[in-house]
C-alpha cells in the first residue's frame, strides 16, 4: 500500500482500523518529500524531523488516551503566507525572508488544536501576485504531470504538494483564482469558500476584499472535511462571517437529480483552449446523463470583472503592502543615508518585479484625479457583477465553466508578458469579485496528459451544493483512478 | 475601442488616451516609497501602460445609477468590547526587529 | 496699513484622546507611559496578517461629544484608509474617517468681549493615534515607540469662525471643558491626550475671499497656542505689507525663540489617496441607539452654571470660572456639601486655588486633594478652630502634601488660640509693647486697633483667633 497516495478520509479509517499508525503515516510522507521534493520544489520550508517528533508525541498522547480527535496526527502543507508562529512566514518574497510570526493564524491555531502535524510552508507566487508561481523569490515549482510546466499560481507549491503525495492536504488562499487555477492545473481539487466563512487573521493581505483560505486536496470528501475545521466565525476578523455551524460532509449525497445548472455562453469563447472546450463538453454531458438539468445562459461580465479586479486588488495590495517598510520586521537595506533612503531601497531591493508593478498601479488607480475613474468605477462594476450573478442563481443552482482557459503552459513561456498573464484568470475573478464559492475539479486530461479542470460556482454560503454537484462527478468519472502524474520531462 | 488579441480571444483595449506619463510614474513611484532605476521606467511604464488600457474597460460597463459595494460583505456594526487583553509574549514583537535599542526600533534621524 | 485694517481668520482641528480602557483597533490598553513598546500587540504593531476590529466605546464616546456639541450624528458612517509613510505609523496608513464622519454641523458659544459668539463644528470623526519617536541620545538616530499607536482619537474640526488668539484660547477651552464633562477624554495637554492644529490667515477688512493659511501642528498648550497666533498673524500682516504672498505651508512654532519655522522640505505635496478600508465594515446606528447615548448625557457646563446661579446664588463671574472645568465644578459642588457652606468654598476656589493653579499652570485634573479635605478645611474655620490666615497656609499644605486637615493642624500644632486667658496675656504683652498705638487709637486713629490686631497675629504667630483679639483689644483700650 502507498500510504503518500491515500486520501485523508482513507487515512482516518486506516488510524481507526489500526491499519496504520500515526509514526507510520508521517514517517512515508518525509520519505516521500525527501524522494520527490528535489524534482517538485514545493516547499519553501520543510518540516520533516519536526514533524516525525511531533508524530511520536501525538501517538503517545493518543495511546494514553489524553488527545482524542479524528485528525490528530494527520499531517498537512501550509501555504506560506499564513502566519506560523516560531516557523518563518516567508510569502516567497525577499521581504520576508526570516520572518518569524509572532503569532498563529487563525485557521493555523485550528489545526493545531486537532493535532494537526505541520510538514511544511509551501512555495507561492511572491505575496500571492501571480498565477503561475514563478514570481517566487526562492524557486519555481514544477508541475507534477510535467516538470517543465508551471504548477500554476499563486498557491502553486500547495496544488503540486497534493499531486504529487508530499502532503496528503493543503491550504492555499484565493484572491482571484489561486486556489482552483492550480488546483486545476494539477488535477487537484480546489475550494475557495464563501467571502467571510473562513478567518482571514493571520493570512498575510494581498487584497482584503477578495482574500479567502481554502483547502486543496486530493478529492471532494477531503475538501469538505478540511473545510469543516477552518471555517467558522472569528471575532478577531470583522469581515468573518456569522453562520450556524454546517457539517460539509453531510451534504456529499452522491446525486445530482434535477440539479439546475447554468453554463454561461460568454465563458465558453474564442479564448478558451480547444481541447479545455471539448472536454468541458464531455462534463456537461456526463451531468445530463446523471440527471441534473444543464441550460446555457448569458453572464456578461467577464471582462468587467476581469478589469475591475485588477483594479481594486492592486488598490488594496499598494495600502497593504505598505507596511514593509524595513522598521520593524522584514528586508532592510544594508546602506542608507536617510529615513527616506531606508524605505526606498529596502522596499525596492525586497519586492520583486510583479509585486512592484501591481503597489504602482494600485497606488496610480487611488491617486487624487484617477479615484473616481478607476476604483470608484471598478466598485460600481462589482455591484454590477453581483447583480448579474444573482439573477443567474435565481433560475440555476450552480453555474459551471472551465477554470482556466488553458492547461499548465511552459514554464518561462508567460512571465513576460503581465497582461497575458493577468487573462488566465479570466474565467476565476468574478467569483471572488462577487464573494462567492468556487471549486476546481479535473475533469479530464487533454492529448499530452495534462490535467483539464472545471469550476463549479454556487451562490453565497452554498458550499454544500457545490461540494455535492463536485462529489456526484467525480464518484461517476473517476479521475484518480485513471490518472496519475507522471513527473514527465521533456529532453 | 482598439481591439487586441490575447490568447485568440479579442479583448477591447481602449485608446491610449489616458496616457502615463514618465512624470507621473516617478512620482507614483515616489508616493509608494519603490525606487524605479533608469533602465527600469521604460518596461514599467509600457506594462502600466497596457494593463490601465485594459483596465480602463470598467470605464463602458453599464454602471449608471449603481452604488459602489466596498467588500463583499452585507454586515455592518461589528464591535469589539472595551476590555484590556494583554500580549503576554512581548519579546516576540521586536524579534524581528532589524534593529532595535532600550525596547524600540531604531532608524535615522527623523526631524 | 496697520494691523488694524487686517481681520484675521482661524481654523482649528482639535485630536482629543479618548478615555477608553483599550485602543481604538485591538485590545492593549491605552494607559499613558509605561516601558516602551509593551503597550502593544500584532495588531498596533502592524505585523502581516493583522486585522483591526472597532472598538464599540469609540463610537459611544464620539456619538457623546457630537451630542454635546449640537452635531448631526451619521446614521450611516465608515472608515477610511489614510495613506503615507512615516516611522511612527506602523501600518503606513491611518485608519480615519473622509466622506462619512460620524457628527457633523454642530457648533459651541464662547464668550468673547463683544458677547456671545457661536464657533460652527464642521465635523467630529474616530482615528487612530500615532505611535512616538524619541530621540536616541547616542546612536543619533531615533527610536519609535508604538505604545501610543492605535490610541483612539476624535477629531473635532472647526470652521474658521475665529478671530483672534483669545477667541481660539476660548473655543478650545470650551471644548476641554465639555469633552471633560461627557468624560470621553481626560484632556491632560502636557500627556498631549488633547493638541490642536491651529490654522491662521489674514485679509484686509471687508475682503470675502479667505487669504492663504498656514499650519501649525499639535500644540498643547493654551500659552503656545496664543503666542503663536499672535506672532504667525503679525508674520503674515508683515509679509503682505512688504507685498510678498504667503506660502501655504506647515509651521512650527518654537517656544523659546518665540518665533515660526518653516517645516517645508522638497517633497512633493501629499495624496493621501484615501479609500474605505476594506477589513472594517459599515457603522449604522439606530435611533435608539442615540437616543439611550443622549439620555446618558451628564450636566453640561452651560446647565450646570445656570444651577450655580439659581441654587447657589454665585456672581456670573465665580460661576463661569468654577464651571469651566469639571473637575473644579465637582470639587465645589462636593466640598460644599461636607461643609455646607457654598459660598466659603466658592471663595477659595476663585481666591487661593485659583491662584495657586495658574502659578504652578497646573490644571484642575491634577489638584492633589480631594473634595472632602477641602470641605474639612472650611468646617475648621467655621468652627472657629482655625483663623483663616492659618487656613492659607494648611491649603498650601494640602497641595504639597494632600491629607486631613485635622491631621495638618495637629502636627504643625496650628490650632488657633481661642482660649480667654491666653489672648488677654497676648493683649495685654502687646499693648505694654506699644504705649504709641494707645495714645493714636484714644487719639481717633482707628488703624491703630488693626496694627495692635496684626501684631499680636505676628507674636502668636497667627494662631490667635482674630475675632476674640480684636474683642480683648477693645475691652482694654475703652477701660
Amino acid at each position: 500500500m502507498d500510504i503518500t497516495e491515500l486520501t485523508v478520509h482513507e487515512l482516518q479509517e486506516k488510524i481507526k482500523s489500526k491499519e496504520l499508525t500515526i509514526t507510520q503515516i508521517t514517517n512515508a510522507y518525509v520519505d516521500r518529500i525527501n524522494e520527490k521534493e528535489k524534482d517538485v520544489q514545493a516547499f519553501v520550508t520543510t518540516l520533516t524531523e519536526e514533524a516525525k517528533k511531533q508524530a511520536i508525541e501525538v501517538e503517545e498522547k493518543i495511546n494514553k488516551g489524553e488527545i482524542t480527535g479524528e485528525f490528530a496526527g494527520i499531517p498537512i502543507g501550509i501555504k506560506d503566507n499564513m502566519c506560523t508562529k516560531g516557523v518563518k512566514t516567508t510569502c516567497s518574497s525577499k521581504m520576508l525572508e526570516n520572518f518569524i510570526s509572532p503569532y498563529d493564524a487563525t485557521v493555523v491555531e485550528k489545526l493545531n488544536n486537532e493535532n494537526i502535524i505541520d510538514l511544511g510552508k509551501l512555495n507561492m507566487d511572491e505575496f500571492a501576485m501571480g498565477g503561475s508561481t514563478e514570481y517566487s523569490y526562492f524557486k519555481k515549482t514544477r508541475n507534477p504531470w510535467n516538470l517543465n510546466k508551471v504548477p500554476g499560481g499563486s498557491s502553486g507549491g500547495s496544488a503540486a504538494a497534493v499531486a504529487a503525495n508530499l502532503v496528503p492536504w493543503a491550504l492555499g488562499s484565493d484572491t482571484g483564482g489561486s486556489i482552483r487555477q492550480p488546483s486545476s492545473f494539477c488535477g487537484v481539487v480546489g475550494l475557495k469558500p464563501t467571502y467571510g466563512l473562513v478567518s482571514r487573521y493571520g493570512l498575510v493581505a494581498f487584497a482584503s476584499s477578495l482574500d479567502q483560505i481554502g483547502p486543496i486536496t486530493k478529492d471532494v470528501r477531503d475538501s469538505a472535511i478540511l473545510l469543516n475545521i477552518i471555517a467558522g466565525h472569528d471575532e478577531k476578523d470583522s469581515t468573518s462571517a456569522s453562520r450556524e455551524k454546517v457539517d460539509y460532509t453531510k451534504c456529499l449525497k452522491n446525486d445530482v437529480k434535477g440539479l439546475k445548472i447554468g453554463v454561461p455562453k460568454e465563458f465558453f469563447g474564442e479564448g478558451i483552449n480547444k481541447e479545455v472546450k471539448e472536454s468541458l463538453q464531455k462534463a456537461i454531458e456526463t451531468y445530463k446523463k446523471l440527471g441534473a438539468e444543464v441550460e446555457e445562459f448569458s453572464l456578461d461580465i467577464a471582462q468587467y470583472s476581469l478589469a475591475s479586479y485588477y483594479i481594486i486588488a492592486c488598490a488594496e495590495a499598494s495600502s497593504n503592502l505598505g507596511r514593509f517598510d524595513g522598521i520593524r520586521y522584514g528586508y532592510r537595506t544594508p546602506e542608507f543615508t536617510n529615513l527616506k533612503e531606508l524605505y526606498k531601497k529596502s522596499r525596492s531591493e525586497g519586492f520583486g518585479a510583479e509585486v512592484k508593478r501591481r503597489i504602482i498601479l494600485g497606488t496610480y488607480v487611488l491617486s487624487s484625479g484617477y479615484y473616481d475613474a478607476y476604483y470608484k468605477k471598478a466598485q460600481q462594476v462589482r455591484t454590477l457583477v453581483i447583480n448579474e450573478f444573482n439573477k443567474g442563481f435565481e433560475k440555476y443552482d450552480v453555474i459551471l465553466t472551465p477554470t482556466s482557459p488553458t492547461v499548465a503552459f511552459d514554464i518561462g513561456s508567460k512571465s513576460d508578458n503581465p497582461l497575458e498573464m493577468y487573462l488566465a484568470d479570466i474565467c476565476t475573478v468574478s467569483v471572488n469579485i462577487a464573494g462567492l464559492p468556487g471549486i476546481s475539479i479535473p475533469c479530464g486530461v487533454d492529448s499530452q496528459g495534462m490535467p483539464i479542470g472545471m469550476q463549479l460556482i454556487g451562490n453565497k454560503f452554498c458550499e454544500e451544493t457545490i461540494l455535492n454537484a463536485a462529489y456526484t462527478f467525480e464518484q461517476e468519472v473517476k479521475f484518480r483512478e485513471k490518472y496519475k502524474p507522471q513527473f514527465k520531462q521533456n529532453a | 475601442m482598439v481591439k487586441k488579441v490575447y490568447n485568440s480571444e479579442q479583448i477591447e483595449i481602449g485608446d491610449d488616451y489616458m496616457k502615463v506619463s514618465k512624470e507621473e510614474i516617478l512620482h507614483i513611484a515616489n508616493l509608494s516609497d519603490l525606487i524605479l532605476e533608469e533602465n527600469e521606467v521604460e518596461k514599467y511604464l509600457s506594462n502600466l501602460q497596457e494593463i490601465l488600457n485594459f483596465a480602463n474597460i470598467v470605464s463602458n460597463a453599464p454602471v449608471e445609477g449603481l452604488d459602489i459595494t466596498i467588500g463583499s460583505n452585507e454586515a455592518q456594526n461589528v464591535f469589539r468590547k472595551d476590555e484590556i487583553k494583554i500580549f503576554e509574549d512581548n519579546k516576540s514583537l521586536l524579534q524581528n526587529a532589524p534593529t532595535q535599542d532600550q525596547n524600540m526600533f531604531k532608524i535615522p534621524k527623523v526631524l | 496699513m496697520s494691523r488694524e485694517d487686517y481681520e484675521v481668520v482661524i481654523g482649528l482641528e482639535v485630536h482629543a484622546e479618548l478615555s477608553t480602557k483599550t485602543k481604538i483597533f485591538c485590545s492593549c490598553p491605552t494607559e499613558f507611559g509605561g516601558l516602551p513598546n509593551t503597550h502593544t500587540c500584532p495588531i498596533c504593531m502592524a505585523m502581516p496578517g493583522t486585522l483591526p476590529v472597532l472598538n464599540e466605546k469609540v463610537v459611544e464616546y464620539a456619538v457623546k461629544a457630537g451630542l454635546a456639541t449640537n452635531c448631526e450624528i451619521a446614521r450611516d458612517s465608515k472608515n477610511d484608509r489614510k495613506n503615507y509613510f512615516y516611522p511612527d505609523l506602523p501600518k503606513s496608513y491611518q485608519i480615519s474617517q473622509f466622506d462619512k464622519p460620524l457628527c457633523k454641523n454642530g457648533y459651541v458659544e464662547i464668550d468673547t468681549k463683544n458677547g456671545k459668539k457661536k464657533i460652527r463644528i464642521t465635523r467630529i470623526h474616530i482615528e487612530e493615534d500615532a505611535g512616538k519617536l524619541n530621540h536616541d541620545e547616542f546612536g543619533g538616530g531615533s527610536l519609535v515607540d508604538l505604545n501610543r499607536a492605535g490610541v483612539p482619537l476624535i477629531e473635532t474640526v472647526s470652521e474658521p469662525d475665529i478671530s483672534s488668539a483669545e477667541e481660539a484660547e476660548a473655543y478650545l477651552r470650551k471644548l476641554k471643558s465639555i469633552f471633560e464633562y461627557i468624560e470621553v477624554s481626560d484632556c491632560k495637554m502636557q500627556e498631549g491626550s488633547l493638541r490642536a492644529d491651529v490654522n491662521v490667515s489674514v485679509r484686509k477688512k471687508g475682503d470675502t475671499k479667505l487669504g492663504t493659511r498656514t499650519e501649525m501642528k499639535n500644540m498643547n498648550s493654551f500659552r503656545s497656542i496664543v503666542r503663536a497666533i499672535e506672532y504667525e498673524v503679525d508674520r503674515q500682516i508683515d509679509v503682505i505689507e512688504d507685498g510678498g504672498i504667503i506660502e501655504q505651508e506647515t509651521l512650527r512654532w518654537d517656544d523659546v525663540s518665540g518665533k515660526t519655522f518653516s517645516m517645508r522640505d522638497k517633497e512633493d505635496a501629499q495624496d493621501y489617496r484615501y479609500f474605505p478600508d476594506p477589513d472594517l465594515v459599515a457603522i449604522k446606528l439606530s435611533e435608539e441607539y442615540i437616543e439611550n447615548i443622549k439620555k446618558g448625557l451628564p450636566e453640561l457646563p452651560e446647565s450646570r452654571k445656570q444651577r450655580y446661579l439659581e441654587e447657589y446664588k454665585l456672581s456670573e463671574k465665580d460661576a463661569n470660572l468654577i464651571t469651566s472645568s469639571k473637575y473644579l465644578s465637582d470639587l465645589f459642588e462636593e466640598a460644599s456639601k461636607v461643609c455646607n457652606n457654598p459660598k466659603a468654598v466658592n471663595n477659595w476656589i476663585i481666591s487661593d486655588i485659583s491662584r495657586i493653579l495658574n502659578e504652578t499652570e497646573m490644571d484642575p485634573i491634577e489638584i492633589p486633594f480631594d473634595s472632602k479635605q477641602l470641605g474639612k478645611l472650611v468646617v475648621l474655620i467655621d468652627k472657629g478652630t482655625i483663623s483663616s490666615s492659618i487656613g492659607k497656609k494648611v491649603l498650601t499644605e494640602l497641595f504639597e502634601n494632600p491629607r486631613d486637615p485635622e491631621e495638618i493642624i495637629k502636627e504643625k500644632g496650628w490650632i488657633q488660640i481661642s482660649d480667654e486667658g491666653a489672648i488677654k496675656e497676648v493683649v495685654l504683652k502687646i499693648l505694654e509693647a506699644n504705649p504709641q498705638s494707645i495714645a493714636d487709637y484714644k487719639g481717633g486713629k482707628d488703624k491703630a486697633l488693626g496694627f495692635l490686631v496684626g501684631q499680636a497675629m505676628k507674636e502668636t504667630k497667627g494662631k490667635a483667633n482674630p475675632q476674640m483679639l480684636n474683642k480683648m483689644f477693645l475691652e482694654e483700650l475703652n477701660k
